[in-house]
């Protein structure tokens, strides 16, 4: 067994860009090269798509994805881990399948990763309170699209131990899927809380690929970053002993190093005493980075407590539609005119009859990032959106199309408007399920080479 | 109000560096410092009672602060900040991505000590 284990990013969330995957892919000299697709809600969507095809489910990009990074990672010896089974990893592995044998490769040796999926466990449960709310789970079960339990490393670790090249899960917390690959390379277990600290850690900063390396960073003459259209993703080298090394693909744009690591360990964190994974409680208020070299960074003083006896289950359910329209204005008197506009699509929607719980007028240009405050200037030029929440889907489509109607029925000189017509909202909620309630499993496709 | 005239004018934004992340309707900005003095003024100056004040008309609070001293750090969890949740929200911005940004705006050249 080899003293170090190199771990990469291929993929930060599922719509993140595709080439720099297959530059690490090519370049990186990965061990296991790691690709993280599941946002809190995306596989709400993924069960919906799947109820429609059983076939279905899986991320979408799944089979752009392999195309990307399967031949570079066949000719280098890189196993691939990822979540983009989401609703459905078994389908994923036969699309991954199909995939190696239009690129005339050898049939992939895959492992799907199953038990997330807790849906029904989560319907018979009776007791269930939301962590957002604390109001009975049983509120939202009758819109209830999915319910997904995080599964930990130990799932990944045993998906690995099949010999699979290609792992597939559905949910799975985002450092665990890096940190999966450690504990089966290595060994480490679950009484060793310094090395899963320190996988876990190395695992949070690499799950969203070039926030690490300078994505999210660049403010010209104050914060550069060097060649960010060429942004490479980022890799760990881990050691036997724990010790992680953080760098990027080699030849790429991006930088990495203490600034960048610091945004990115401090990403979605709460408390950073403890910020809890499926594999520990992690602490990471004693965390420092060393600079090793230029892009080489060693990330030390992670600690860790062991794990809780619960697993996260994010609950998917629809919660009514979402209309939103937008309009623009320039020049003179700009913003009050679309302020008029704003009042006029209020009053022709209330004098059509219909009432919205929630409705949110923004001037884009002004207002709708950081809200309204006193004594900001005018813009010459302001962009009037309006959005509003409502359970009928025909209220939220007359959202956009009383924006549109103020290209000839508005104020003076608006330009330029669309409706982005309906949204059907998928919201979530979390509860907790005992960790014996939840039990992962490991089938595999195809036959080990 | 201050203006660019004067010469102790400290935005966040000359101390520190921010990202901004969700989680549910919470958001959290980290506030890392240039140097060690930048570290001093922002441990006095942004408190949490600061923050919440620049942040009352988009976000409900409260506001809680957590320091990293090693890395010159500050993580500020925002409760009630991102119009109901990520996955529902109306806004244009339902991560609050752009957040941070609004952190390094706050002026503390002319605030008494917040608390």
């Amino acid at each position: 067994m080899n003293n170090f284990v190199r771990v990469g990013s291929g993929a930060g969330m599922a719509d993140d860009r595709i080439a720099p995957a297959q530059a690490i892919a090519e370049r990186g000299g990965l061990d296991y090269l790691v690709m993280e697709c599941l946002a809190e809600r995306t596989i709400a969507r993924e069960t919906l798509d799947r109820s429609k095809d059983p076939s279905r489910g899986y991320t979408p990009s799944l089979r752009q994805r392999i195309r990307a990074v399967l031949p570079a990672c066949r000719a280098n010896g890189t196993r691939i881990v990822t979540n983009m089974g989401a609703a459905n990893p078994r389908s994923a592995a036969a699309v991954i399948a199909e995939e190696a044998q239009a690129l005339g490769l050898a049939t992939p040796f895959s492992a799907v990763v199953l038990g997330d999926d807790v849906a029904e466990l989560v319907r018979g449960e009776g007791g269930l309170a939301t962590l957002e709310d604390g109001l009975p789970l049983e509120e939202i079960l009758p819109r209830m699209a999915s319910a997904n339990a995080y599964l930990g490393a130990d799932a990944v670790r045993d998906a690995l131990g099949t010999g699979a090249e290609i792992v597939v899960t559905g949910r799975v917390a985002d450092p665990s899927l890096f940190l999966g690959p450690m504990l089966h390379h290595f060994g480490w277990s679950y009484d060793d809380l310094d090395r899963l600290a320190a996988g876990t850690v190395a695992g949070h900063l690499l799950e969203c690929s070039g926030q690490l390396t300078g994505g999210c960073f660049a403010d010209p003459g104050r914060k550069e970053v060097e060649d960010l259209a060429g942004l490479g993703y980022p890799f760990a080298d881990v050691s036997m002993d724990g010790r992680v090394t953080l760098s990027k693909t080699p030849q790429s744009g991006g930088r990495i190093d203490r600034a960048t690591c610091t945004e990115q360990l401090l990403y979605e964190i709460h408390d950073p005493s403890r910020y809890i994974t499926p594999d520990c409680v992690l602490d990471i208020t004693g965390v420092d980075f060393v600079q090793r070299g230029k892009d080489r960074v060693e990330v030390v003083g992670a600690a860790a407590r062991a794990r809780t006896d619960s697993y996260k289950v994010v609950v998917g359910y629809f919660d009514g539609y979402i209309g939103i329209g937008e309009m623009g204005f320039a020049g003179i008197n700009a913003v009050a005119r679309a302020r008029l506009g704003a009042e006029v699509v209020k009053e022709r929607l209330s004098r059509l009859g219909f009432v919205y719980p929630e409705m949110r007028v923004d001037l884009i240009g002004m207002s709708s990032l950081h809200g309204d405050a006193a004594s900001r200037p005018e813009p010459y030029e302001v962009r009037l959106r309006i959005a509003a929440r409502s359970n009928d889907r025909t209220a939220a489509a007359a959202v956009g199309a009383e924006v549109r109607g103020l290209h000839m029925q508005g104020p003076a000189g608006a330009g330029g408007g669309y409706s982005l017509g309906v949204q059907e909202v998928l919201a979530v909620k979390s509860v907790l399920l005992p960790r014996n309630r939840v039990t992962h499993r490991v089938e595999t496709i195809g036959h080990a080479h | 109000m201050l203006t660019d005239q004067a010469p102790a004018r400290k935005r966040v934004y000359d101390l520190a560096h921010a990202r901004a992340g969700d989680k549910g309707n919470t958001s959290n900005i980290s506030v890392i410092a240039y140097d060690e003095a930048a570290w001093e003024l922002l441990s006095e100056r942004l408190t949490e009672k600061r923050v919440a004040r620049a942040f009352h008309h988009i976000a409900g609070g409260p506001v809680r602060r957590y320091a990293l001293p090693k890395l010159r750090a500050f993580n500020f969890v925002i409760e009630n900040a991102l119009g109901g949740g990520v996955t529902r929200s109306l806004a244009q911005d339902p991560h609050g991505k752009s957040l941070s940004t609004l952190m390094l705006t706050i002026d503390l050249a002319d605030e008494d000590r917040a608390d």
